[in-house]
């Protein structure tokens, strides 16, 4: 092998794990010095692995992951800042909370929540959810109605299916009038672990 | 524009080993975080269509010379560090001993063989980044290449 090729080889392991252990320690002094918009971390569910992402303000996304890693990154990216990293100790909190709430223990969530990602009507949609008691359901146009527009519905629907933080704002718990369970972003089997837990 | 994580994921180990190849292994780890902390600060600002890797490895290349100038005492550390072998019969992974033989290059050479070979800037790029002309800057490049040849290739046969 040349000079040339070995210096232009591909990486190797020793560097690679160097530049994970330098980029856990960057995540640290982004935070410090301000620099860190968006923090996230991967965690396995029994609704399957989720990305959690804060700002410094809170919780700003939860994302099933059946969608692409990557394609998540790319839209907080494109929609909050392209100052993000992966950096576990910003989401500790929500972390432990979904852990409580998947294990029965925990009925409501009190970390903050970021809505930076939902305006207009979406974001008084999720503003009431909360409102609806862990264990219980309510029908779109009943949503509709506690966010001040009853004939609203489908727009409940819309802003249920483009919630940015699902399970910690509980959209899961919103049915249809004939009881039926409709749709949900991370897709009906989960609703259905979700509802099945919380009836539990 | 490309979140963070994946910048420091695509360019990570590129900018390592130029910083390898510039400073001690205690200090390229410095320079490697300094590096990045200012690339996440300016990130936002950066133009859209710019040469990221090249634009990393400008900053790189600043604060290197930081470190050169941090360690005043010796401001060409490279003249002082011994011809690397290893003394206690256990010789160290090939790329070690590859990468001590380029931080043993002359100062332009060393800087020319990083950021062409290693970070594959174009001679162009790699003269404006030491302020020279591009033809030095192959020049160097060439030259270093050839001195490598011969002490670490002759090292290890």
């Amino acid at each position: 092998m040349s000079i040339e090729e070995m210096l232009a080889g591909s990486a190797c392991q020793d560097e690679l794990d160097k530049v994970t252990q330098l980029q856990d320690l960057l995540a640290v002094k982004a935070e410090d010095v301000g620099a860190l918009d968006v923090a996230y971390r991967t965690v396995a569910s029994p609704v399957g692995d989720l990305l959690l992402a804060a700002t410094d303000r809170g919780v700003v996304r939860v994302a099933f992951l059946h969608d692409d890693e990557d394609a998540v990154l790319q839209g907080l990216s494109d929609q909050l800042s392209p100052r993000i990293l992966r950096a576990p100790r910003r989401l500790d909190w929500v972390a432990i909370e979904l852990d409580e709430y998947f294990a029965g223990t925990r009925h409501s969530f009190s970390t903050p929540v970021d809505l930076a990602l939902a305006r207009g009507f979406r974001r008084a949609v999720l503003d009431h959810l909360p409102e609806i008691a862990y264990g219980t359901t309510a029908s779109y146009a009943r949503v509709a109605e506690l966010a001040g527009s009853p004939k609203a519905f489908r727009a409940v629907g819309t802003a249920c299916a483009l919630n940015p933080v699902p399970i910690v704002i509980p959209c899961h718990r919103v049915v249809k009038s004939d009881g039926s369970m409709g749709l949900y972003a991370g897709g009906v089997a989960a609703k259905k672990v979700l509802l099945g837990l919380e009836a539990a | 524009m490309k979140p963070f994580e994946q910048v420091v994921r695509d360019h990570g180990t590129v900018v390592l080993r130029v910083c390898r190849a510039l400073l001690s292994p205690a200090d390229a780890d410095d320079a490697w975080s300094e590096t990045f902390l200012s690339a996440m600060q300016a990130y936002p600002d950066l133009d859209p269509g710019a040469n990221v890797r090249a634009w990393l490895v400008t900053i790189a290349h600043r604060k290197a010379i930081d470190r050169f100038r941090a360690h005043a005492r010796a401001p060409l550390p490279v003249e002082s560090l011994p011809e690397r072998q290893s003394s206690l019969g256990n010789p160290s992974e090939p790329d070690d001993e590859l990468w001590a033989a380029v931080r043993s290059l002359p100062d332009k050479q060393r800087a020319s063989v990083a950021y062409h070979y290693l970070a594959d800037l174009p001679y162009r790029e790699v003269g404006r980044l030491l302020g020279i002309s591009e033809a030095a800057a192959r020049r160097n490049a060439a030259d270093g290449v050839a001195a490598l040849r011969k002490t670490y290739q002759g090292a290890m046969s």
